[in-house]
């Protein structure tokens, strides 16, 4: 009986230390951060786009209304495919859109929205992806919707997609 | 003469505590970078790292030592950011008492069972 005992503990031990490791098989070993935790607005100065003067975070997010802060560059791919997405989410009167030119050449900047057209209330300038930290990016493209509470209620990594437009419209509806 | 040899005397002071200031904040930068973990990178700290991401840490690590943040304070501010995560260390919370307990958990029963083995032969 004693014997049978160890014998089943010790099975049991086996499938344990199975389907740890057969989960740890199929799990991704890099890091997917968490999206949806809701956070503070980051208090911050920087300096704006077009007139290189220097702006506080309190001005930027003024009002009481949805503000999406993108993450972009002229040197990033995704930021070119993207953008058509952004310029459609500018059309949406209850939501206002802030860019964050980040890492990037000005003159470069400038010429990227100039082909693709402005679709950001106001950008910011982000020399040394410093502002970016502050709102907790990994890198670029990055967006954040942020509510009237001036909360970051959602963050999406990567690119925009329709799938994400359309999450992001139901939201501030 | 005298005024020269004051005034001397205190420029080089003046000048040598701010070399064992900004000293003491490379120590303590370099030891916060080292403990934390560069998440774009595999398996490399942001001290190592030369990624964009890495580069901004350092940046913002070394703008809010010198902004008075404690050692704690700055892990902090990060892990409200990115997450426990992002910290080699992790700190004791609901999160990660498992991984904190469990192995102390294990070792008490290891010796209660070597205690009663070693009793049971006596």
């Amino acid at each position: 009986m004693k014997k049978n005992l160890k014998l089943i503990i010790f099975l049991i031990f086996l499938i344990f230390c199975f389907i740890i490791f057969y989960k740890g098989l199929n799990k991704p070993n890099t890091y997917t951060p968490k999206n949806n935790a809701e956070k503070n607005l980051p208090i911050f100065k920087s300096e704006d786009f077009f007139t290189n003067t220097p702006i506080e975070s309190k001005k930027v997010f003024g009002e009481k209304s949805y503000y999406i802060v993108n993450i972009w560059a002229s040197w990033c791919v995704p930021c070119r495919k993207e953008h058509s997405l952004l310029m459609e989410l500018n059309k949406n009167q209850s939501i206002k859109l802030i860019g964050l030119n980040y890492k990037d050449n000005l003159g470069n900047a400038k010429k990227f929205i100039d082909e693709l057209g402005n679709p950001y209330m106001q950008i910011l300038i982000d020399k040394d992806g410093t502002l970016a930290v502050e709102f907790g990016a990994y890198g670029v493209p990055e967006t954040f919707l942020i509510d009237k509470n001036k909360k970051i209620i959602k963050k999406f990594v990567g690119p925009l997609n329709r799938g994400i437009v359309e999450e992001i419209k139901s939201i501030i509806k | 003469m005298k005024t020269l040899r004051i005034f001397l005397i205190i420029f080089l002071s003046i000048g040598f505590s701010q070399l064992e200031s900004s000293e003491k904040n490379d120590e303590l930068k370099n030891k916060i970078l080292k403990n934390i973990r560069c998440l774009i990178c595999q398996g490399q700290s942001v001290y190592d790292s030369e990624s964009d991401f890495a580069s901004s840490i350092k940046l913002i690590v070394n703008k809010k030592i010198k902004d008075g943040m404690s050692e704690d304070q700055v892990y902090e501010f990060l892990r409200e950011r990115y997450g426990d995560w992002i910290i080699y260390d992790p700190q004791l919370n609901k999160n990660t008492y498992v991984l904190w307990l469990l192995p102390l958990l294990l070792f008490l029963v290891g010796g209660a069972i070597m205690r009663k083995k070693i009793i049971f032969k006596k």
